[in-house]
């Protein structure tokens, strides 16, 4: 096999699994009746959590591609980007329908009315059109836009911290902690854009 | 040249405690405790203790002598499983199991209850004290959390105004201040800085002494698990869950309103009085309604009732009062 062939064959439908590896947890809990006693509080964190996980995940591809020159990375940053939209589907959906219990009236006040689902729910708006455009046919089409649209994602996962950072009741430390990687992986990205253009 | 001189009020030398000795303090006081309780209960009065101390949060031990109380809700409790693996208890981790997983480590007994301030009776007393007098009564209680959920539980214990007037506070006591105890060593949220600890609660005078005001000692017939607060909570049933404080260490009297934990770490979402209140909503989320836990991914939404349905009960004590402002 071709280095081509493994990375298709092998890699990539090993790393889908993987990603599902989370969803089949939760669903395991479900199935066993280990969740606590509000289990749509759970299924809201265990959603919005992997969310901003798979965003920070998905961030991490292009310094990682960078740091052990390995360019062939890049092949999964669609998959692991379209996994983040997935999750944060599944976050908008547990909060609609379970939480929310499809009360169109509730769901407009909190967005307007609750500054921590307005920027929650922007995020996940603006996530929508970079999960359309991530097929090859837009890639093409969109040529040089498509790059300039999908920096959307350095927006998007900051606005993901900022809706964990600002529900959590008192303690900070986890939104703090996705808060500080993403700041590390964006500084990477400005110092390395610096750095190419001064040269 | 320097000369000192003796003064007669002049510590002595000998009579400072080393320093390590002095930071081993709470151990020899548990464990000079573990003796005198061990001593006690062989000789003075082992009926007495076997039924109302757990040795462990894992043991479920039957409390004797129970009635039934008023005011009890014939709505369903929830089940034993949901209460007490489903608790806000930062001092054993944030998450809601937390609690449950860690707080094993507390140390229950022996337990000290510090009474201070604006009362005729202060001074520490021995858990054994404190409950001995007391009638031990069942109630159900709605219980409402500020997080906009809600479960039924059958509470043990015994109204706090009985407790507060043993004690004769004076007519300066307009506030009772509650605090839980303060041990980083078995209390690992204590070790950071989540809330300002020791956790602190407090009611005005009559809000302690209403009789729907209860001290808890037990769960469904049994000892308190840890978890829940053991070995001593406050259970305010027509206020937030968060006014409700759990393993109280000390209880305070004292003329101005006292500071509490919830408050000091965001006074404008976290009032004072905290009263369940659908027409208030907190600064980030909608009071006007709850979900009743225990019925799975489908649990539905009910409408929160002002003073979480007591209103008949407690609505006298905030007459005249803007509880907008008052929240």
């Amino acid at each position: 096999m071709t280095q081509e062939q493994v990375i298709s064959w092998l890699v990539k439908p090993t790393l889908f699994l993987l990603c599902l590896v989370p969803l089949g947890l939760f669903s395991f809990d479900v199935v066993t009746e280990n969740l606590s006693a509000d289990p749509i509080k759970d299924a809201t964190l265990f959603t919005g959590e992997w969310t901003l996980r798979f965003l920070l995940i998905t961030l991490c591809v292009t310094p990682l591609k960078r740091l052990i020159g390995w360019p062939q990375l890049i092949k999964f940053r669609r998959m692991l980007g379209l996994f983040a939209f997935f999750y944060a589907f599944l976050h908008f959906l547990v909060w609609f329908w379970l939480d929310r219990e499809l009360q169109l009236g509730d769901v407009i006040e909190d967005i307007l009315k609750r500054p921590y689902i307005t920027v929650g729910f922007s995020a996940f708006v603006l996530l929508i059109p970079l999960a359309l455009t991530s097929n090859k046919f837009s890639i093409r089409r969109l040529k040089q836009r498509w790059r300039k649209l999908h920096k959307l994602v350095y927006i998007i996962a900051g606005l993901g911290v900022l809706h964990f950072l600002w529900l959590v009741k008192a303690d900070v430390q986890e939104p703090i902690i996705y808060g500080g990687i993403l700041i590390i992986l964006l500084s990477m990205r400005a110092w390395w854009e610096r750095r190419d253009r001064a040269s | 040249m320097l000369i000192k001189t003796k003064n007669k009020n002049d510590i002595q030398s000998s009579e400072i405690t080393d320093p390590d000795v002095f930071k081993r303090r709470r151990e020899f006081i548990k464990q000079s405790g573990q003796y005198a309780l061990a001593a006690a209960s062989t000789l003075a009065a082992p009926d007495l203790l076997a039924g109302t101390l757990p040795p462990s949060s894992k043991a479920r031990t039957k409390i004797k002598g129970v009635v039934k109380g008023p005011f009890s809700t014939d709505q369903k409790p929830n089940k034993y499983k949901d209460i007490t693996n489903y608790c806000n208890f930062y001092e054993f981790g944030t998450g809601k199991r937390d609690p449950a997983a860690n707080a094993h480590t507390l140390q229950t007994s022996p337990w000290q209850v510090a009474i201070e301030g604006e009362v005729e009776k202060p001074g520490v007393y021995n858990l054994e004290d404190i409950l001995k007098p007391h009638t031990f009564e069942e109630r159900i209680y709605r219980f409402r959390c500020v997080e906009a959920w809600s479960m039924v539980v059958p509470w043990v214990g015994f109204p706090l105004a009985d407790l507060i007037k043993r004690f004769n506070p004076t007519s300066k006591a307009k506030y009772v201040e509650f605090t839980t105890l303060y041990d980083p060593d078995n209390m690992p949220g204590q070790r950071r800085r989540i809330l300002n600890w020791p956790y602190t609660e407090g009611l005005r005078m009559d809000e302690a002494m209403n009789p729907l005001t209860l001290m808890v000692v037990g769960l469904y017939g049994e000892v308190l698990p840890n978890q829940n607060g053991a070995p001593l909570r406050l259970i305010v049933p027509w206020k937030y869950g968060f006014k409700s404080i759990k393993s109280i260490a000390k209880i305070r009297f004292t003329e101005t309103q006292p500071a509490t934990a919830w408050n000091d770490s965001a006074p404008n979402e976290y009032g004072f009085y905290s009263n369940v209140n659908p027409a208030v909503s907190h600064p980030r989320w909608s009071q006007a309604k709850e979900r009743v836990l225990g019925s799975g991914f489908f649990a539905k939404k009910i409408e929160t009732q002002i003073y979480n349905g007591y209103g008949e009960h407690v609505a006298g004590l905030y007459a005249g009062m803007d509880l907008r402002k008052f929240y």
